[in-house]
């Protein structure tokens, strides 16, 4: 067997969404999404990940799981924020990525932009509900 | 781009972030719990009368059924669909929005 398999990876690009809007660790959703984004990275596929309502928690800084015996999955965020600044900065890549918090959201639940453990673009409903309606395709959670 | 919410109002904030996230003439389709949101006179009926100015508001028949709700329970101006123009306006609207 000297043949050797070509994969087609100049496929097809699309804008996709992911909403996260639960908190981590009560349900599977945040981790669900989270896997979700990981595969879309692997596909070089223009993503926004959106933080709304309770979903802002999942990138709260300084969370411990230990005593509640699950994973802590917090620090893979740091994955999608190192794939965002590669985006960034290869002008070879067509992907365009955007690490979002919903601007009431957090306010609602006396947070900042400090809280988080990546860099977010802080963004008010109104603008957020334009970037939402310009998507091919949404995931939520 | 169509909105879709399915938990109940009275217990979930599903139909605030779907209205405070959602551009105006984008439709919205209540299916599941969220049906409860479409029947009059409850204490989210002037919030839904409201929303109804900027959205097309669609709820899924089946489901009201489900919940001994039909027609007549549900507030003027929203329109009851079956799984047919639930599939109609998926098609003419393209991407989903679930509010979960």
């Amino acid at each position: 067997m000297s043949e050797e398999i070509e994969f087609d990876t100049a496929g097809i690009t699309k804008k996709f969404m992911y909403v996260n809007r639960k908190a981590p660790y009560g349900t599977i959703y945040a981790l669900e999404v989270l896997e979700a984004v990981l595969i879309s990275a692997a596909f070089e596929q223009h993503a926004c990940i959106v933080f709304v309502d309770d979903g802002v928690y999942q990138i709260k800084k300084g969370q411990d799981t230990e005593a509640v015996n699950m994973k802590n999955f917090s620090k893979t965020y740091g994955i999608i924020e190192m794939e965002k600044e590669d985006a960034d900065e290869d002008e070879d890549m067509d992907m365009e990525w955007r690490i979002i918090v919903e601007k009431e959201s957090m306010e609602a639940r006396g947070l900042s932009p400090d809280d988080f453990v990546v860099a977010v673009e802080v963004i008010p409903s109104d603008e957020l509900a334009v970037i939402m309606a310009e998507q091919e395709i949404v995931i939520s959670g | 781009m169509i909105h879709t919410v399915n938990k109940s109002p009275f217990e979930r904030n599903s139909l605030d972030s779907c209205l405070r996230l959602s551009v105006k003439g984008s439709p919205i389709l209540l299916i599941e719990d969220g049906v409860l949101a479409a029947t009059k006179g409850t204490s989210v009926s002037d919030k839904v009368a409201a929303a109804m100015n900027d959205h097309p508001m669609f709820v899924l028949g089946p489901d009201l059924q489900a919940r001994g709700l039909g027609e007549t329970d549900v507030a003027d101006g929203i329109t009851v669909v079956d799984y047919g123009g639930f599939v109609d306006l998926v098609c003419e609207h393209g991407t989903v929005q679930s509010w979960l």
